[in-house]
């Protein structure tokens, strides 16, 4: 990972301290922090409605706060509005491009509204459609595009500016997985160019994939923070789940799962057995295991917490 | 970690200058763009006062100047007024469907004027202008409408109209920033409307008129632009009522326009 040029070791990229925020009787935001190193990712994970957007929006200067302060690239939100907007690039959670106007318009027009001439802003396109796969239907409406394609010429055009800091809201959600895996190869190598991410998601994959760091928001507060690692143990680690080939063996397979857990192993469905691990060798034990004792399995996988276990264990209850 | 970044070496480009009328005119473009590509939204400027050019002239016409063709002179000048400004109402129907779109957003987060955006849109809805314009005269031509005080004079008339409704769309722009659905800017701008425009010497002269109605004429600033159409397109002394629909015009572009780039500011 390589700092941008011209910086000294590892800087807060944004910050928000006690970000208060209501809307009418709702209170969206009720004093949140959230922070992140240049050139690292921050994911912000919580379920709808839990304030996510909000913070986005006040961070990328589109809304006031009602208390606390917020800086991004070292400039004040509201007392240097101006000089964020220099220095960000903003993903909505729907994507934002004028759906009337080609993708290069779309792109040309950030450009000039960025106070790239002519000629730079139509190179830039030209760059940006091609990094993002979209040269052959840059001159098609934006109406006409996949909504992966839309993702995308969005994400290009958040990129126009070479922003320091990128804000995507919840980049992935709509989209198949194979989409989704595009959007997650561009968020690596944006991070690979120093560019510093808050990424928000209902996913906690998501956030473990992309993340170094992950804040957990639920009702306008952060009811958890730490690296993706630290959260997956406080939230009881990760659930291995086989499904032998041959279905005489599930009982046999179940009775190693739960040797090696150290607590039963369930059943989810006919045939498969599923026991949640702790600590990164058990997947590799269980595997050692079955297969010193012969049985094949057409299925093995170790799965994260999902988002509902990941509220229940933090908060207690289910997520809203 | 509390240090904040000291700003990176500067790999964007540096701000230039007219900053300001480079983005309103860029974005200016996309509105146009966006009409040609839907040239239905053209229909209200076209074919709307097409038709009611026609039902005036041939129902009213020889009721009030005994003629058709005596009639479609009088009412002609006054109804390009008319016509640009229900032109105009659209600017602020259109931004209200726009401004909660991501498009919008994304025009927030960059470093560009506030009111930009605005002004694009009311730049790009020129067209619309030009396309009444044009449709009006054009169709007035072919039933036999005449300029009778020369070509120059004639176009002075329609650039005069065109610039009025420029000014007074910002009413509707403003219209279109409180209002909370496109359907209610209509509304409301129809009841702004209606009287500015048919409480006029448009379909009949002003002396047949109750004396009520006509102190509100002298008062009405879209009578002053009809006045000074008849007269530019006519002949008779233009100079009054020029002055007068320019100064009106100021008056609504610099009550109006802050008005609506603040409202565009808190509606977030």
């Amino acid at each position: 990972m390589t700092a941008p040029l011209g910086t000294l070791g590892p800087m807060t990229a944004f910050q928000a301290e006690g970000l208060v925020k209501r809307f009418g009787k709702t209170t969206a935001l009720a004093g949140i922090d959230l922070s992140a190193r240049q050139g690292s990712v921050l994911g912000v994970l919580g379920p709808n409605g839990a304030g996510k957007t909000t913070a986005v929006r006040i961070l990328a200067t589109l809304l006031s706060t009602d208390a606390g302060h917020a800086t991004v690239a070292g400039f004040d939100v509201v007392r240097q509005a101006a000089q964020v907007r220099r220095a960000i690039g903003l993903t909505g959670q729907y994507a934002s491009v004028d759906e009337d106007l080609t993708g290069r318009e779309n792109i040309v027009l950030i450009a000039r509204l960025l106070d790239l001439r002519s000629g730079e802003a139509k190179t830039r396109a030209a760059e940006l459609l091609a990094d993002f796969g979209l040269e052959e239907a840059a001159d098609r409406k934006a109406k006409t595009y996949s909504g992966g394609m839309r993702r995308r010429l969005d994400l290009a055009a958040s990129l126009v500016g070479r922003p320091d800091v990128i804000f995507l809201d919840e980049p992935t959600t709509g989209l198949d997985p194979a989409k989704r895996d595009d959007v997650w190869s561009i968020v690596r190598r944006l991070v690979g160019d120093g560019v510093t991410v808050l990424l928000t998601t209902q996913y906690l994959e998501e956030a473990d994939a992309l993340a170094d760091d992950i804040s957990v928001i639920d009702h306008g507060r952060v009811i958890a923070h730490g690296t993706p690692a630290e959260l997956k143990h406080v939230v009881g680690g990760q659930t291995v789940l086989a499904r032998p080939a041959d279905p005489a063996r599930t009982e046999q397979a179940a009775a190693i799962l739960s040797r090696v857990a150290g607590r039963p192993a369930d059943s989810p469905g006919r045939g498969v057995v599923s026991v949640p691990v702790e600590g990164d060798d058990a997947f590799t034990e269980i595997v050692t295991r079955l297969s010193a004792a012969g049985i094949a399995v057409t299925e093995l996988s170790l799965h994260l917490p999902s988002l509902d276990e990941v509220f229940r264990t933090l908060t207690g209850r289910e997520a809203a | 970690m509390t240090v904040t970044a000291e700003r990176a070496a500067p790999r964007r480009v540096r701000p230039r200058r007219f900053g300001l009328l480079r983005h309103s005119l860029a974005l200016g473009r996309r509105s146009l763009l966006k009409t040609l590509r839907t040239p239905e939204q053209l229909i209200d400027v076209t074919v709307q006062p097409l038709m009611f050019l026609v039902i005036f002239v041939f129902l009213l016409g020889g009721a009030v100047s005994g003629s058709t063709g005596a009639y479609l002179q009088f009412i002609l000048p006054a109804m390009l007024a008319q016509v640009m400004l229900v032109a105009s109402m659209s600017t602020g129907v259109n931004l209200n469907t726009d401004i909660d779109k991501g498009v919008f957003d994304r025009f927030r987060s960059l470093p560009i004027g506030r009111s930009a955006p605005l002004i694009g849109s009311v730049l790009g809805d020129f067209i619309r202008y030009l396309v009444a314009t044009a449709s009006m005269m054009g169709f007035g031509y072919l039933l036999g409408f005449r300029a009778t005080n020369g070509f120059f004079a004639a176009l002075a008339a329609c650039v005069l109209t065109m610039v009025f409704s420029f000014c007074v769309s910002w009413v509707f722009v403003l219209f279109g920033m409180l209002a909370r659905s496109p359907g209610s800017v209509q509304g409301l701008a129809f009841l702004v409307i209606f009287p500015l425009t048919f409480g006029t010497s448009m379909t009949a002269p002003k002396g047949t008129m109750p004396g009520w109605l006509q102190t509100w004429l002298n008062i009405n600033p879209v009578e002053r632009v009809m006045d000074a159409n008849r007269a530019l397109m006519l002949g008779g002394d233009a100079t009054g009522p020029v002055l007068a629909s320019l100064a009106w015009g100021a008056g609504f572009l610099l009550v109006f326009a802050p008005l609506a780039v603040r409202a565009y500011r808190r509606r977030a």
